[in-house]
């Protein structure tokens, strides 16, 4: 009979049990979007794929950026949590679950949507029987199946002692089957110490061995791309360009999930501010490396200008795919902005009246304003270039100058409410990198060689199915932690044996090197030293 | 064993599209509405398009030059590489084929292609009537095997074959009298029909075939030599 504490109990345990109005509602909306895209895919499934935008020569279209960025979006887990393991990073105990769970659930989503994207799905299995090894296709299918099972094996590994606790400690009047299910999840889990052993022994394992295989999924899934020899594709840098976007908007997914739990199931004393500052330290290197590709790989095609590639790095510069391409830079930017001037503000500017979030609103709003009146006429012309033919030197300066105001005046704020800046700088990060996925596959797709310049507009089938696939991801994932809890009982307890252990710890401290009274010590008295 | 090799010159090429109605009759390629034909839906194995990037002199006094474009038949096609299961694979004798029974429409040969000869079925193929009573009877058809002319079933991938049926009933026919197969008794639809006579067919790997002798030819030139491809379909330059 495993024990546990009654207030880990109270806010871990119960809510498992109970499901209130919000669930069932959520539940709902869910199921009815989902419902929608089965009807979109039937029909596709009947009537053949040309119920899609896709046309020639746009042969891949928002499928395959979906699949692309649902595949990214799995590497915050497992990825994220192996290296925190094998660093022995402490604070990542509570979000190590979350984290997984979304490679998980972001895998299957991904796979489907590859799915989606065959005229023929009937003959998904040729795959096995037929498989050509050297089809980078395959080294997908190879590469995403191992990750898939070295995942939910790294899932399942650190359920069993917290299945074991719910075996144990399930509440009375809980439906028969959570029993057995707990029961046959938990293994015959008692606890005693060579279990423990042996759990500890396979995670490290599994922590190494997950890292190089995660690696390998998006770096294949690029090599997807740039084994071909189309414009824009055929590139060195996709690979560590893919992996790194891929742990980029994988983090922005784990902190929107785990904020999600947190304020569901009110994990605040679990999930504190600690994890958000310190995987925000994660996610602004992530941001660096991201622009430092994003730039290189521009560049690159800028200065060589050959006659294939140039045309489609002009249709994401100033042609029609300026738009998809500079909201991406813009945002990624103010996602940067979101990250890194807080860290920079003055703890004074707090204490100040002008810098609130009031006065900032009102500038960003006349700036955005501005812009809106620079960007009208753009429209009608041809091309859509920024920086030339503009009407007013006014505008821009006015643009500018609040814009300045508004983001400088935001940032107290933002230092003060570290949760809310990662929820934000996340959500630009998502839609950042979706259409990330979206600047590289179509307009390569629709710039080829020898065939006339085409055009791609997803439909309404393609919308549905990218509607479905994102509910469905949001249904495992909170059915999910309806039978599992959301975090790791075990480790956080784990954990604050060692926190406890190392406050009771008398560190000493270093012998000053200066003459004895008048300076003060080099450290502070009171804090712990780690 | 041939190596098929296809010569264009496109000095005589009158841009009459025969060769891509020859090749829609030969090979039963669906017909398309023009609503969908605008939305890039329509299938031609042999287009005949206006070069890219090569309109010469000022307006009014301008040219356009036209491109006739059957498969390039390569010798190293980025197609049968990233095939998955492969469904589309060279033979022997340096065709590129595809197989309709095993095609399972991931479009990955499409994408691949730099010459844009692949089509894709987005629908299930319709044939108005009279053309329905018109199709082509040939097919290759086997265990898990399905080519040529054959009606394809929507959502997979089909191309030029060279008319890869015509070689087959060649073959069938030498067997059938008793005698040796020789090279020029095929060649395919559009080499047949077309009306500038700008097309030639045949043995690559006989020294003395027309082709070998036009394939040596100053004027010869591939599409995209740059990316490596190596085609077996060989232009002769116009104006030179």
């Amino acid at each position: 009979m495993l024990r546990i504490s009654k207030h880990d109990r109270e806010i871990l345990l119960d809510p498992l049990f109970h499901a209130g109005r919000k669930f069932y509602l959520m539940i709902s909306v869910l199921i009815l979007i989902m419902l929608w895209g089965l009807i979109m895919y039937v029909r596709q499934f009947v009537l053949g794929l040309g119920t899609t935008g896709m046309e020639r020569p746009a042969y891949w279209g928002m499928y395959m950026v979906n699949f692309i960025f649902f595949i990214g979006i799995s590497h915050a887990g497992t990825l994220i949590s192996a290296i925190l393991r094998v660093s022995n990073a402490e604070w990542r105990r509570p979000i190590t679950r979350i984290a997984e769970a979304i490679t998980a659930f972001a895998l299957i989503v991904g796979t489907l949507q590859i799915i989606f994207d065959l005229g023929r799905p009937d003959r998904i299995l040729y795959l096995f029987r037929f498989g050509r090894l050297q089809s980078p296709l395959l080294w997908d299918a190879v590469s995403v199946t191992a990750y898939f099972l070295g995942s939910l094996t790294y899932l399942y590994l650190p359920i069993i002692p917290d299945a074991a606790l719910l075996r144990d400690n399930i509440p009375e009047g809980a439906p028969a089957w959570r029993q057995r299910l707990y029961k046959l999840m938990a293994l015959g889990w008692r606890g005693n110490r060579t279990q423990w052993l042996r759990l500890e022994k396979m995670i490290a394992v599994m922590a190494v061995l997950i890292i190089p295989v995660a690696v390998s999924v998006h770096t294949v899934i690029s090599w997807i791309l740039a084994t071909t020899v189309q414009p824009g594709w055929h590139s060195t840098v996709f690979g560590p360009y893919f992996v790194v976007g891929a742990i980029f908007s994988g983090i922005g997914a784990l902190f929107i999930a785990m904020t999600a739990a947190r304020r569901s199931f009110h994990l605040e004393e679990y999930i504190t501010e600690r994890q958000y500052r310190n995987l925000g330290y994660i996610f602004i290197t992530m941001a660096a490396i991201w622009f430092y590709f994003t730039y290189a790989e521009h560049m690159t095609q800028a200065a060589g200008q050959l006659t294939a590639e140039f045309p489609v790095l002009a249709s994401k510069l100033w042609g029609e795919f300026s738009f998809t391409f500079w909201t991406m830079v813009v945002i990624m930017i103010m996602a940067f902005i979101v990250l890194v001037f807080p860290l920079l503000t003055p703890d004074s500017w707090q204490r100040s009246r002008v810098f609130r979030p009031r006065f900032a609103l009102a500038n960003g709003v006349v700036s955005v304003l501005a812009i809106l009146a620079l960007l009208v006429p753009q429209t009608q012309g041809v091309t859509a270039d920024l920086l030339s033919g503009l009407p007013s030197p006014t505008l821009r300066i006015v643009a500018g100058v609040f814009g300045t105001v508004a983001i400088l005046s935001i940032l107290p704020w933002l230092k003060s409410h570290i949760i809310d800046a990662m929820i934000i700088a996340s959500g630009f990060v998502l839609v950042g990198m979706w259409l990330e996925r979206w600047n590289i596959v179509v307009p390569t797709m629709t710039h080829p060689r020898l065939m006339p310049v085409g055009l791609y507009t997803p439909s309404l089938t393609e919308w549905s199915l990218f509607a479905a696939s994102t509910a469905l991801f949001i249904f495992l994932f909170v059915l999910f932690f309806k039978l599992i809890p959301a975090v790791s009982v075990w480790e956080v307890r784990e954990g604050r044996v060692i926190d406890e252990t190392r406050d009771s710890a008398q560190m000493p401290l270093p012998e000053s090197s200066r003459p004895p009274g008048g300076l003060q010590p080099a450290f502070g008295d009171n804090e712990p030293t780690y | 064993m041939p190596k098929w090799s296809m010569v264009i010159d496109l000095e005589k090429c009158v841009a009459c599209q025969a060769c891509s109605i020859a090749c829609r009759f030969e090979n039963n390629t669906p017909v398309v509405s023009p609503e969908l034909a605008w939305e890039g839906r329509e299938m031609r194995w042999n287009d005949v398009f206006p070069a890219p990037h090569e309109e010469s002199g000022d307006y009014p006094n301008t040219k356009t030059h036209y491109l006739t474009r059957p498969c390039m038949h390569c010798e190293n096609p980025p197609c049968i590489k990233v095939c998955p299961v492969q469904a589309t694979f060279i033979d022997e004798e340096g065709l590129v084929r595809q197989n309709y029974a095993r095609c399972i429409g991931c479009r990955y040969c499409t994408v691949a292609c730099p010459y844009g000869v692949r089509y894709f079925n987005w629908f299930a193929p319709e044939f108005e009537s009279p053309l329905e009573q018109h199709l082509n009877p040939d097919k290759i058809e086997g265990r898990g095997d399905l080519e040529g002319p054959a009606v394809r079933p929507k959502g997979v991938v089909e191309k030029c074959t060279y008319c890869v049926h015509r070689l087959r009933k060649a073959h069938a026919r030498a067997e059938a009298e008793g005698r040796d197969f020789r090279p020029d008794e095929y060649m395919p639809a559009c080499v047949q029909t077309c009306t500038g006579k700008a097309r030639f067919f045949g043995d690559m790997n006989d020294p003395d075939s027309t082709v070998s002798r036009l394939a040596e030819s100053d004027r010869a030139f591939r599409l995209l030599e740059e990316v490596g491809t190596h085609p077996k379909t060989i232009y002769l330059q116009e104006g030179k």
